[in-house]
């Protein structure tokens, strides 16, 4: 077995000194009645035949590399530079342990600095943690601060119905025992309903930005409410559009997470991607999550160290407010090589070439007899699309022409039937958008 | 080693690091109220960038260039296949919310994942959906929580958590809105029984337990400890971290577990990532089943051989204590995890428990006389030892950590379990060979040896690192989190410098 080294000699050499006559008896304190069960496992599989099955098993997905992509809802198929995955494959990155010996952790150590600083500049926030597993459970761990913040008396949680679903509902997973009030999202409320629940009672109220439905939501209205009853703004906001609308920050969010995924690791079914996390100082002490400080060695050498750590469960164990350890580490250095690629104007053209793409895909596609888009509000790169028979059908005929079509809002939204979320990202083509297009125009009422 | 610049700080504004297109669409007028002015990202080249983590990245110690014996952390060598299978292009780019029709393949790796592991540790059932172990924890512990309440028994409002616990455990416990009632070890390192009888009665929850425990050792009462809790109305829950002992060699659910989580990124090879991503899929019995967190992959119709294949869906369990993520864990952790099991086969599995523990076993042996093995008996995968001497008072567990880092090897995990002063937790994994073992050997009875002769040696290591030891009080007294913006609070304290 190429990944196990020893000899039969070196195993025999082994047991004599330890004093033991074989490896079975090693075993001893594992109860005689369960000890060696068989495992129900196929054989052993060279290195070629498992390449030759996973390959098979690769290639019986509609990916990216064969059907143009305009499915968001969350998960964004972006252009990833090649250095991307060229440095998170050097070894010293992704075969090294959590840093906390910081003399022989630098290189990661830094990495997550910046990340941090980069985040931090953003979303227009004091700090941000070293990740959350994903953009859901970051929201879920915003609930945890604000119920703190709110020094567990304020029960009443706002989300909007306009998060992405999946997060809301991870929300209450996380939650489901913390006796807190979640209002918001059983009805399609407007801006000035939603900002209406807000009250004395309120901890937190999150908002998408750009929404589920790609929305650029007026921040500064629900901030000014918020702050007034003493609740959190939390804002779950889309990395790419930061890059190119105002930061939460400057619009008055005090807590501002979401999925990262977008800068520079792949939509992967699903995972591993990054929640990433940032708030504004006051809370830096009340936040979850691993965070790295700057700070000088013995010889005064800049170096750093994995700080604020009595806030952590290994040290605070009962006491601590998120059992959170093993985060999205090697994902948090993918988004900060893709943040260091792009810089300050990379990003700012890829999100711009978004929203172009995206402004032209909905042109077309309004200007279809069949089909209109909702125009009322600001979009980034998704927009919501009416369509005259269900959604589901229409994606059936996409499928057929190599086209993942959009996500069908009416199983989340019922008053969305047959509407459709459309999202178009620098990596679909104008000659993929028109073809869309022309595979729509081919629908027609029943 | 010179210290590496921030990345802001090589930064030269208008240089560009990627190399994006021109629009192909008619240009849209950007919405000028809504637009943001100020972005201080850095501006770098691509070579810049490369030097950059190229050159950071060998400030690192890492599997791939050093010993790594690191207790409870299971640091075995990542298998390079493993990574170019996630890196196919129909993995790597498959959306997550394609439908089941189009996913095939991603849907049966899931499910074959799902049973393989399933049948290592003798259970009904597995979710893939927790990121990481206290993910998995959480999810066991809704479980346990939810089968209560369905039963209306809503006074079982404590779980049992040994002292020798992960600070994990506790945390979770607090996280799902129980209480955690630790209990002592005896002097065998086995959970006290006789305190464990006095805790068990109808506001016990449930319990949860490494196995084996975080002193290394198999607790020989397990069985009774099982019974204890069953017989009072708790559920079993078992920390699977360190599973890497038990693969072929005994079954949770076989043992009367009920539910436990394993550790992808331990025991299966999936990499750390320098604190992650990892997998911490649950396993659960009948009881539990449809409580699983979800959506999990299941067969809706069974298809006919050898024309038509078997389809897979994604399913919520019944009563699902609901999504711990979005979408269906992290897939990427699953491929690795699958090519990984798909290299060893079952019977190869037992191989890397019998080597894991044969390694242990030697290193512990070979120490005994230079450190004191507190529960000095056949222990498995790893082993815990004192970092301490009488004749050399002021050398600690750290001090002998630091040193070993001179030394090139990573450091055991240290003053972990709690139980143990000056505890040096010791798991070389099954993948390292003899000459490496005998290599840290001789170095640790050497520097147990300096300890006596030359203390400062260890009190002042390590002295051949890229930093010495750093200040980590400063750092949380002037704190400093990122270098954009620069906080006020940094500023201010400059000032009073």
């Amino acid at each position: 077995m190429a990944y196990i080294p020893h000899t039969d000699a070196e195993r025999e050499q082994m047991l004599n000194i330890i004093g033991a006559k074989s490896i079975d008896e090693l075993f001893e304190a594992v109860p005689e009645t369960h000890r060696f069960p068989a495992l129900n496992l196929p054989p052993m599989m060279s290195e070629m035949d498992i390449v030759a099955e996973m390959q098979a098993l690769s290639e019986a997905n509609d990916h990216a590399g064969d059907f143009a992509i305009f499915r968001g809802a969350g998960a964004y198929h972006h252009f990833i530079p090649s250095v991307v995955n060229h440095i998170l494959l050097r070894g010293e990155y992704f075969t090294a342990y959590t840093p906390y010996q910081p003399e022989v952790s630098q290189g990661t150590l830094q990495a997550i600095y910046e990340y941090q600083s980069m985040l931090a500049q953003l979303t227009g926030m004091d700090a941000a943690n070293a990740s959350h597993y994903d953009g859901a459970t970051s929201l879920a761990e915003a609930v945890t601060v604000a119920k703190d913040v709110g020094r567990n008396k304020r029960k009443r949680i706002i989300l909007s119905p306009y998060i992405n679903p999946q997060y809301r509902a991870v929300v209450r997973t996380y939650h489901q025992w913390g006796d807190l009030e979640f209002v918001g999202d059983d009805q399609p409320y407007t801006t000035s309903e939603l900002i209406d629940l807000i009250d004395e009672n309120t901890a937190m109220i999150a908002v998408g930005y750009p929404n589920y439905l790609g929305h650029i939501e007026n921040l500064s209205l629900f901030a000014e409410k918020a702050h007034e009853k003493g609740a959190l703004l939390v804002v779950v906001a889309n990395p790419i559009a930061l890059a190119m609308f105002k930061s939460p920050g400057e619009l008055g969010a005090d807590l501002v997470v979401g999925e990262g995924q977008s800068l520079g690791i792949p939509l992967s079914f699903g995972g591993p991607y990054l929640g990433y996390f940032a708030c504004r100082e006051d809370y830096v002490r009340r936040i979850a999550g691993r965070i790295v400080g700057e700070t000088v060695d013995q010889n005064g050498t800049r170096a750093y160290v994995m700080t604020l750590r009595p806030r952590e469960q290994d040290i605070r164990r009962e006491k601590a407010s998120s059992n959170i350890c093993t985060n999205q580490g090697l994902m948090a250095l993918a988004a900060t090589v893709y943040l260091s690629l792009m810089g300050k104007n990379g990003l700012r053209k890829a999100a711009e070439l978004c929203y172009h793409k995206t402004q032209y895909a909905a042109d077309r596609i309004d200007d279809l007899l069949h089909f209109s888009v909702d125009r009322l509000q600001p979009f980034f790169n998704e927009f919501v699309v009416k369509c005259p028979i269900p959604v589901s059908e229409i994606n059936a005929l996409l499928s057929e022409r190599g086209i993942l079509g959009g996500v069908d809002l009416s199983e989340d939204y019922p008053h969305l039937k047959d509407h459709m979320l459309i999202c178009v990202t620098e990596m679909n083509r104008k000659s993929e958008i028109d073809s869309l297009v022309e595979v729509l125009k081919e629908v027609r009422h029943e | 080693m010179n210290s590496e610049p921030l990345i802001y700080d090589i930064s030269v504004a208008g240089r560009e690091g990627a190399n994006l297109p021109e629009a192909d669409v008619p240009l849209a007028k950007l919405p000028a109220d809504l637009m943001r002015e100020a972005l201080d990202l850095p501006e770098v080249s691509e070579l810049q960038v490369v030097r950059h983590f190229t050159n950071l990245s060998r400030k690192n110690f890492a599997i791939d260039r050093q010993f790594y014996p690191l207790g409870s952390c299971t640091m075995k060598y990542n298998p390079k296949l493993n990574e170019d299978m996630a890196r196919l292009a129909g993995f790597a780019h498959l959306h997550p919310l394609t439908d089941a029709s189009g996913s095939q393949g991603a849907l049966a790796l899931m499910h074959g994942l799902q049973t393989w592991l399933a049948d290592i540790a003798g259970f009904a059932a597995v979710s893939l959906q927790p990121a990481a172990g206290a993910q998995g924890e959480f999810a066991g512990i809704l479980m346990i929580r939810a089968y209560h309440h369905e039963r209306g028994d809503e006074k079982r409002t404590k779980i049992l958590v040994p002292n020798s616990a992960h600070g994990t455990n506790p945390a979770t416990v607090t996280m799902a809105g129980l209480s955690a009632v630790e209990l002592p070890s005896d002097a065998k390192g086995n959970v006290d029984l006789e305190a464990l009888r006095a805790a068990c009665d109808d506001t016990i929850a449930g319990m949860m337990i490494t196995v084996p425990s975080t002193l290394g050792l198999f607790d020989s009462n397990i069985l009774e400890v099982i019974e204890l809790v069953h017989a009072c109305g708790g559920l079993l829950y078992m920390d699977g971290a360190n599973m890497n002992s038990l693969m072929g060699i005994v079954k949770a659910g076989d043992l009367g577990f009920d539910v436990m989580h394993y550790n992808l990124h331990k025991t299966f090879s999936t990499p750390h990532g320098g604190g992650g991503p990892g997998c911490g899929a649950v396993g659960v019995n009948e009881k539990l089943v449809d409580y699983l967190p979800g959506p999990i992959v299941q067969i809706t119709d069974p298809g006919q051989e050898p024309d038509l294949p078997p389809f897979y869906e994604l399913v919520m369990p019944r009563k699902s204590i609901g999504q711990l993520k979005a979408f269906h864990g992290n897939f990427g952790m699953h491929i690795r995890a699958y090519a990984y099991i798909r290299s060893y086969g079952g019977g190869g599995l037992r191989e890397i428990s019998n080597h894991a523990v044969l390694n242990a076993n030697y290193i512990r042996v070979r120490l005994q006389d230079a450190y004191h093995v507190p529960f000095n008996r056949y222990c498995a995968h790893e082993f815990v030892m004192e970092g301490h001497w009488e004749d050399a008072p002021d050398i600690h567990a750290l001090d002998i950590s630091k040193r070993l880092m001179d030394y090139e090897i990573h450091p055991p995990t240290n003053y972990f379990p709690l139980i143990v002063p000056e505890a040096l937790l010791i798991e070389p994994t099954e993948t390292e060979d003899k000459q490496t073992l005998d290599s840290f050997i001789e170095i640790m009875i050497k520097i147990a040896e300096e300890a006596k002769a030359q203390p400062e040696l260890l009190k002042e290591a390590p002295h051949n690192t890229p930093v010495r030891r750093v200040d980590e009080i400063r750092a949380a007294r002037q704190l400093m989190l990122c270098c954009r913006p620069e906080p006020d609070w940094h500023k201010a304290e400059e000032k009073t410098e």
